[in-house]
């Protein structure tokens, strides 16, 4: 009961800051129709109202785009069968599948930013560990071996990768102060040119193809999925993005472990005099942090792709970032942003297609969102909300005072 | 000016901070402002200071009532305040932390005027005898002399209203006499001025009238003239107080601690303990007292693993500790209370129960195979609080949002909470009140009793005296004398720690 109400305490900025961002872009929305605002001298009122019914529109579909269409779902009610329920759920599986890599990552955000590392590293510390599951993949074609046995030791080489990719700043920083932003955006770079070099030799790349694509791997190796109906790509990926928040909720909140890393996070110099190892806690945060992204790689490229390319992140190590602040570096707060950033892209992809706003509104709304976060002033003031306290105690026991100047 | 609070009442969650309280200063008078820790003394001159905003009552300016919004008006209205907590920054030098936010600006571009800046800091350094040098980063300052820039900073923004919140926390009792000058030659000047502070002597010294708050509200007021320490600890902590904590003739045992011709390197790897020799036993209190920055702050992070020796010979219980970490000298048993509380013995933002666990978490009862048994840690930690009266809503709230002292006595609490063989406290009643010292003296008297061996590092002189059985000065990286507690009298102390005059080296 207790903690429910400060989850809501919690959740009240991040909430107003998504009504806001929306209701911005609602007003971008509506500046850009340049159509009906040409309009605007000859028929004032018609030329609102048909850009407000844009609004409508395009916020509508991108709605039924993330979270489905309740024509749709009505239709599967009433004549149960693969193909209507498949087209019924569609848009929410599509929704838990993009926001699967988002909560690998944004965990690793967490996770580093909870001991004072910013990595700045997710994309490259996802691509090679998707490096590394695609290795073992395509290694594994001939073995023989279960998909689900090949699967277990992809994953297993992804977290292994990532971890390295993650270890390496925080090994630098911790014995010569390398800044991580610097060493974790280089290896950014090399992460994506040694996944390039790996993938123009013959050992991984496609038969027949002349582009940096892999085997596709589906055939021998796929994420099992949770739901088989066709068109249907959410897999088991998701599940382990819950297991993993659910993970570094305890760790970072239940282990020794995971205090030393709040601890060297917060403050350095205590952690050390209180007998903790500050550089091990900065290279463990790092390695946990790039395991994760790295398994997010791995779940990504063997599940949802099939294949590695050179460009299989698409920013989601950005995007991770500015999730997991908006998370406050909650476990619980990153599933959330997650789901959230992953109804925005799928439901935003259909808003595109169905009302020619374009989909680049998503990328302004998600940047308003983190802008209201990071000044949570903001939103309080134009909410006129205050974030309410717990019911004052009164600690004074004293004798009444006099009441005059003394 | 002359200055009245009015009906000041301020709430924080869980805790009623300021309870109507009244207050007025005079032009150029000095209130000397008493109360025990989390008393809410901070909490009003904050409010004063334009940092917080009353829940209710009226600050009154010259009888003009007047709201401070923000902190740049409650400046612009003449109220200077110099925090418990400094608000420096560190990589600023004297010049920049001094003028930040009231640059004289110069030209055109509105440039820096730097010289200019600097000439009036140089000026007012002069005039009341602050021994600033301008030119010095502030990270590389010793407290004291952050403290006169925090008092310069204010003098700067030429305050009629100057309020020092336990300034003297930090200072050499010469340094805390040079502040008194500072202050008088203020008040003489026409400045009013609010001063915090938890010594009794230095009210009933400095002030024109001292007023007591407790637990929110004012519990009386006293004249200066005629008020005795006991009748102000009395009225401090509501029950009769004992300034000296009463304890037995020690009975040394076997040595705990032993040091050999110690010698350790400051940070800038000048030498800073030049061949210490020194022997603590079980079962006594070894006060080492000097003025700050004599090489006592490298010793005890010497002996706690915390800083590499050049040379000689560290044992704990008969064990070698040259080359141990932190985490194997903490669990031969060996306690440690930091000098700085803030920076070095706890983590703001995490809650009071955390804290009470910050070096012991890795054990029993905390935590079996690296996973905490949050129930002990409750429990512990809510024995702690109860245990040494800690003024805090609950185990949850983050230390940040605890009063200073209160914030000690986490640290406090946390080190006696297990058993110990030998305790090394730097300053362990830095800000504390007189009830807290008092029980503090008595905790550290009932681990002697126990067992233990105790090293007290202390610029204090009242607390060397009161509880050390033996009393080392130390001088220059050098123990230069040690004396029986009852053979050290304020006077000899104060002529061994002066090996050169007072004051010397803090500002050059
Ligand atoms: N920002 C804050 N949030 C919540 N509680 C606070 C905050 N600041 C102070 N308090 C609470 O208000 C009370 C008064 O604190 P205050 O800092 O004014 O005490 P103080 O008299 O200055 O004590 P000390 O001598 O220890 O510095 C304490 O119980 C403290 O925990
Ligand atoms: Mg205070």
């Amino acid at each position: 009961m207790k903690s429910l109400r400060s989850l809501l305490r919690r959740a009240i900025v991040p909430s107003l800051a998504v009504v806001t961002a929306l209701l911005l872009g609602a007003v971008v929305i509506i500046l850009t129709d340049f159509e009906n605002l040409s309009r605007i001298g000859t028929d004032p009122l018609g030329a609102i109202g048909a850009a407000v019914g844009g609004v409508f529109n395009g916020y509508g579909a991108m709605l039924t785009g993330a979270f489905g269409d309740p024509e749709r779902i009505r239709l599967a009610f009433e004549n149960p069968s693969d193909r209507t329920i498949a087209t019924a759920i569609r848009p929410i599986t599509e929704t838990l599948v993009a926001a699967t890599p988002l909560i690998f990552v944004g965990l690793a955000v967490a996770i580093s930013f909870r001991t004072g590392m910013f990595n700045i590293g997710g994309d490259g510390q996802l691509i090679v560990g998707a490096l590394g599951a695609t290795i073992v993949g395509v290694g594994l074609q001939t073995s023989g071996l279960p998909s689900l046995v090949i699967l277990v030791i992809a994953i297993a080489a992804s977290v292994v990768f990532g971890g390295l990719w993650g270890f390496i700043p925080g090994f630098l920083k911790a014995r010569t102060g390398a800044h991580e932003v610097i060493t974790t955006i280089m290896l950014n770079y090399i992460g994506a040119q040694v996944v390039l070099f790996a993938l123009l030799g013959p050992a991984l790349r496609a038969p027949g193809s002349s582009q940096p694509i892999s085997k596709n791997m589906s055939a021998w190796v796929d994420v099992p999925s949770i739901i088989s109906l066709p068109a249907i790509r959410l897999d088991y990926g998701f599940v382990a993005a819950m297991v993993m928040a659910a993970a570094v909720s305890l760790l970072l909140f239940r282990t020794t472990k995971g205090y030393e890393l709040r601890a060297a996070g917060f403050n350095m110099t205590a952690a050390r005099y209180a007998g903790m190892s500050a550089g091990g806690s900065m290279m463990l945060g790092m390695t946990l942090s790039g395991g994760l992204a790295g398994m997010g790689g791995g779940f990504l490229v063997i599940g949802a792709t099939g294949q590695l390319t050179n460009d299989l992140s698409g920013g989601i190590g950005f995007n991770a970032i500015a999730l997991a602040l908006l998370a406050g570096l909650r476990p619980s707060g990153v599933v959330a942003a997650g789901l959230l950033f992953g109804a925005l892209t799928t439901g935003g992809k259909v808003m595109g297609i169905q009302s020619g706003i374009p989909f680049d509104l998503l990328f302004f709304i998600m940047a308003m969102v983190i802008m209201f976060v990071a000044a949570p002033g903001l939103i309080r003031s134009i909410w006129r909300v205050r974030v309410p306290k717990p019911a004052p105690e009164v600690a004074s026991v004293a004798p009444t005072a006099p009441a005059e100047p003394v | 000016m002359r200055l009245e609070l009015r009906e000041i009442t301020k709430r924080f969650p869980g805790v009623l901070a300021n309870d109507r309280i009244s207050i007025s200063v005079d032009k150029g008078q000095v209130l000397g402002l008493l109360g025990e820790n989390g008393a809410g003394k901070t909490t009003l001159m904050n409010i004063l200071s334009g940092l917080y905003k009353p829940d209710s009552g009226e600050i009154l300016v010259d009888d003009q009532p007047r709201v401070f919004s923000d902190p740049h008006a409650a400046i612009a209205a003449g109220v200077g305040m110099v925090h418990q907590h400094f608000m420096l920054v560190p990589v600023f030098d004297v010049v920049e932390a001094v003028a930040l936010g009231a640059e004289t600006v110069r030209g055109p571009l509105h440039t820096f005027d730097r010289a200019a800046a600097r000439r009036r800091i140089v000026e007012l350094s002069e005039r009341y005898k602050l021994n600033v040098n301008p030119d010095l980063k502030i990270e590389t300052l010793p407290v004291g002399v952050r403290q006169r820039v925090e008092i310069l900073k204010a003098l700067y923004r030429q305050s009629d209203i100057l309020v020092l919140d336990e300034p003297s926390a930090v200072l050499t009792p010469s340094e805390t006499e040079e502040l008194f000058g500072i202050i008088r030659s203020l008040a003489a000047s026409g400045t009013t001025v609010i001063f915090i502070t938890h010594k009794l002597n230095e009210v009933i010294e400095v002030a024109d009238k001292i007023v007591v708050l407790r637990r929110g509200r004012v519990a009386g007021t006293a004249d200066p003239k005629t008020a005795t320490r006991q009748e102000l600890a009395n009225l401090m902590v509501g029950r009769d107080v004992e300034l000296i904590v009463p304890k037995g003739p020690a009975k040394p045992g076997d040595v705990v601690l032993n040091i050999k011709d110690l010698v350790v390197r400051d940070d800038r790897l000048e030498l800073a303990v030049k061949s210490v020799d020194l022997d603590v036993r079980a079962g006594e209190i070894l006060a080492i007292a000097g003025v700050q920055g004599n090489g006592q702050t490298e010793l005890v992070e010497a002996i706690t693993g915390l800083r590499t020796i050049d040379s000689g010979e560290i044992t704990i219980g008969g064990r070698h500790v040259e080359k141990a970490t932190p985490r194997q000298v903490s669990d031969l048993g060996v306690a440690h209370i930091p000098e700085d509380r803030g920076r070095d013995g706890l983590i703001a933002f995490m809650s009071v129960a955390e804290n009470y666990i910050l070096d012991t978490y890795h054990r029993q009862p905390y935590s079996r195979r690296g996973v905490f048994d949050l129930k002990a840690v409750d429990e512990r930690a809510t024995q702690g609080v109860r245990d040494f009266d800690i003024r805090t809503p609950s185990i949850r709230t983050l230390v940040t949002a605890l009063s200073g002292g209160n914030q000690q006595k986490v640290v406090v609490a946390r080190e006696f909470s297990v058993p110990v063989q030998l305790v090394i406290a730097a300053q362990p009643t830095r800000g504390l009140d007189v009830g807290s010292i008092e029980y503090i003296h008595r905790r550290i008297v009932e681990q002697r009793d126990a067992g233990a061996a105790i090293v007290i590092v202390s610029t204090e002189l009242d607390e060397v005296l009161a509880v050390g059985d033996r009393i080392a000065v130390m001088f220059d990286g050098r123990i230069v004398g040690i004396l029986s507690g009852d053979d050290a009298t304020l006077e000899n102390l104060g002529l061994l720690m002066g090996g050169a005059k007072f004051g010397e080296g803090t500002a050059a």
